[in-house]
């Protein structure tokens, strides 16, 4: 196993589920109840010194228990490493605890997660849609349940309508 | 165009003989050699249209360069891009804002149909709620092919009515103003 | 707030106790809101800014984008991988040849194919010219944006120049898809070549002649020094990347970090900002082009003079035309691999390329089969506005411009 996955699971015996390593990028899977203390501990750990957040990100897949996968990847300009950490969140309780005051570059990237796939962080700034309207009546575009046409909203052009009675 | 018939002298020379037009004819040509567009890009698009204006295309040899920053002051909106659906109250509220005479040009493949992107947010065309003058293809077009819009579309308003009453579906609405 | 106080004691002169200045009008103050966009001439795109005002300064802003969600993400769910490179041109159409790259290169990692010698020579310096194209746009828009209109006429002559080079090379200004997943499109013709090396006699003496208009311009001055400072820590934190992080002092950058391409090969230097302020990110992206033109000259100097473009891996790269042309299998093959597309194995991969404004990554989950399950694309344009409030705090409304000016934003990739 890799060493900085080996220094996680010393560190979080209960939070670390497992590790992969596919064409040299780490990917660690734990938690969803240690992913903040991880987060944490991937910031400020001197050996770790992952200063530097790449992105977050979300995986759909309907046919699992856990169904939705959120990513997150972070990178030491220091040490110049990169890691991955994955957790995994079920439909019926989607909420995970955001990372924002740690990285507070999550803040975008996790309304994004939100906006595209539907799951919500715990203690966000502000937990709102960012890329498709507030009142956005469809769901969730990126969830594989969501017909790529989406279900009508782009062909209602209801504010015409508006201006013709006032 | 047998437009304007100038003496036998060359027009720069500044002894202009005789004019005879209809004045008819006469707005027109006002109108079409002072297209004001709006600064209207959004997506792909607008960077070629930010071409046209720059210093080898220079749109402004047709009249249509004064690119103005509110509808107010334009005549022409360029639809420079992909139509989201979220951006489309937007475009029809700037529509409206604009005066009459206005003219509509859907630059682009994203504009015209939606092109590649049929997806849930893309509106298939800027036609679903803005009439359109004239559709430029290609993705993005080059600044010639709007020149070519803008050309095609002057000789539009050339043909146009002036004098009398504009079909109903472009007129602006009328506001009770108090 | 309390400033507005003072101001209000000493020209009404209000004095509780004295009953006469009761009935004086009192000045009132209040938070204005301004909203900015989606349609405003400086926002390069559609993008929308509440300001929470305080006279003129900034106290807090909120960013409103999606007005060009194209859902870009989604369609990539429903083509192969080779079909989505036309869709990466039009994530930032200015620099639509970085696009391809990064996204090529993302997919190369998750096929395990190495490209050919000379390919790689041409990417780098195709990417290159694509910099400089991006560097020029950001700097005759920015300096539009903020009062220096001939700099715009003087960058974009030049911009021409190269984008005629691409017309040549490709067919297309600005959408090019000309790379390729294992190479490259087509090699360049002994025509691209000379033009390529007139353009690098031609283009350092330019460079010097935008920095005249510019570095003594008390309005450029004016407007970018000391503006919308930010420290490195919170630059990192922030996620920020491209020149907008090495004004801050950070030497990020994945050209030297996770050298790829030809830049291994390429001797050049990373320009890091001191203050982290507007004209530190303008003085590095003018740096950038003086470095970009000493790699395309090194490339094209080492550059082995023939040998193959594109990777010979059938299953998954695409044959060359001319045998699509005149031989049935290998039509075939072309015709599967975009219809059906190639086997990828299983796994994830997150890849990330310096793009001109900073890191451009794709993150691919592949669970087989010739589509990605899911596409990911880490665009620099979305996560420099998610610094916008905090960068903007304390500043002037004009300033607003000038700062999302400075991350060099496209909507397009920011939206997707």
């Amino acid at each position: 196993m890799h060493p900085l996955a080996e220094t996680i699971q010393a560190r979080f015996p209960d939070g670390f589920l497992s590790a992969q390593e596919w064409r040299g990028d780490l990917a660690v899977t734990v938690k969803r109840e240690a992913l903040h203390a991880i987060g944490r501990f991937l910031k400020d750990d001197p050996s770790m010194a992952c200063d530097y957040i790449v992105h977050v990100s979300s995986v759909d897949w309907p046919d699992e228990e856990e169904r939705f996968e959120v990513v997150y990847e972070v990178y030491s300009i220091r040490h110049r490493h990169r890691i991955r950490v994955k957790t995994r969140v079920p439909e019926r309780d989607c909420f995970v605890d955001s990372l924002t005051d740690i990285w507070p570059g999550a803040d975008f990237m996790e309304r994004e997660v939100f906006d595209m796939m539907g799951i919500r962080f715990n203690n966000h700034p502000d937990m709102r849609r960012i890329l498709m309207p507030d009142d956005f009546p469809e769901g969730y575009p990126l969830r594989k349940d969501f017909p790529l046409q989406g279900k009508g909203w782009r062909d209602t052009f209801d504010f015409l309508n508006e201006g013709a009675a006032s | 165009m047998g437009l304007i018939q100038i003496g036998k002298k060359h027009e720069k020379d500044g002894d202009i003989g005789v004019i005879t037009l209809s004045l008819e004819k006469a707005a027109n040509w006002a109108r079409k050699g002072s297209l004001w567009p709006m600064t209207f890009g959004l997506a792909c698009c607008a960077i070629e249209m930010i071409a046209a204006v720059s210093s080898r295309y220079d749109v402004d040899r047709y009249g249509a360069g004064v690119f103005r920053g509110s509808p107010r002051q334009s005549d022409l909106m360029i639809v420079a891009g992909t139509v989201c659906r979220r951006m489309a109250p937007v475009i029809r509220k700037i529509y409206d804002q604009m005066p009459e005479p206005k003219y509509v040009i859907s630059m682009g493949s994203c504009a015209t149909s939606g092109n590649i992107y049929d997806s849930y947010s893309v509106v298939q065309g800027v036609d679903r709620f803005v009439p359109v003058d004239i559709y430029v293809p290609g993705c993005p077009p080059t600044p010639e092919a709007l020149f070519d819009g803008i050309l095609k579309l002057q000789d539009q308003i050339m043909q146009k009515r002036v004098f009398t009453k504009q079909p109903e579906e472009v007129r602006p609405k009328e506001k009770a103003v108090g | 707030m309390a400033h507005l106080e003072d101001q209000r004691e000493t020209i009404y002169k209000v004095d509780p106790a004295n009953p006469e200045t009761k009935d004086l009008p009192i000045l009132r103050t209040e938070e204005l809101l301004l909203n900015m966009g989606p349609q405003h001439p400086a926002t390069h795109g559609v993008l929308k800014v509440i300001l929470d005002l305080e006279g003129e300064r900034i106290t807090k802003s909120t960013v409103v984008m999606g007005f060009l969600h194209r859902g870009v993400e989604k369609l990539a769910e429903y083509g192969t991988y080779h079909q989505f490179i036309p869709h990466t041109d039009r994530l930032d159409y200015v620099c639509a040849m970085y696009n391809n790259f990064a996204y090529c290169r993302a997919v190369e990692k998750l096929m395990n194919v190495t490209v050919p010698e000379r390919a790689e020579y041409l990417r780098t310096i195709v990417a290159e010219v694509q910099r400089i194209i991006g560097h020029l746009f950001w700097l005759g828009t920015q300096a539009l944006d903020i009062g220096a209109m001939t700099v715009f006429f003087y960058t974009f002559r030049d911009r021409e120049i190269l984008l005629d080079w691409f017309d040549e090379l490709c067919g297309a200004r600005l959408t090019t898809s000309w790379y390729r997943i294992g190479g490259v499109e087509r090699d360049f013709t002994a025509s691209l070549e000379t033009r390529i090396r007139d353009f690098l006699a031609y283009f350092p003496p330019k460079i010097d002649e935008y920095v005249v208009f510019l570095e003594k311009n008390r309005i450029w001055l004016a407007r970018t020094v000391g503006v919308a400072v930010i420290s490195a820590e919170d630059a990192l934190g922030y996620g920020l990347s491209g020149p907008t992080l090495r004004g801050s002092g950070v030497d990020y950058d994945l050209r030297k970090y996770e050298s790829y391409g030809a830049y291994p090969k390429c001797e050049f230097s990373v320009p890091v900002g001191k203050n982290g302020d507007t004209y530190d990110r303008y003085w590095i992206r003018i740096e950038e082009m003086r470095e970009s033109i000493k790699i395309i000259r090194q490339c094209m100097d080492q550059m082995p003079k023939e040998g193959p473009v594109l990777a010979d891996v059938p299953s998954v790269t695409l044959p060359p035309k001319n045998r699509v042309f005149t031989n049935l299998e290998s039509m075939i093959q072309q015709f599967k691999l975009f219809s059906q597309g190639f086997d990828a194995p299983p796994g994830e991969i997150y890849c990330g390329t310096e793009a001109h404004k900073g890191e451009l990554g794709f993150y691919i989950v592949s669970t087989g089969g010739g589509k990605p399950y899911r596409l990911k694309i880490r665009s620099p344009s979305f996560i420099h506005m998610g610094a916008f409030d905090y960068m903007a705090k304390g500043y002037m409304i004009a300033d607003a411009v000038t700062i999302f000016g400075s991350y060099d934003i496209v909507m397009g990739e920011c939206d997707r």
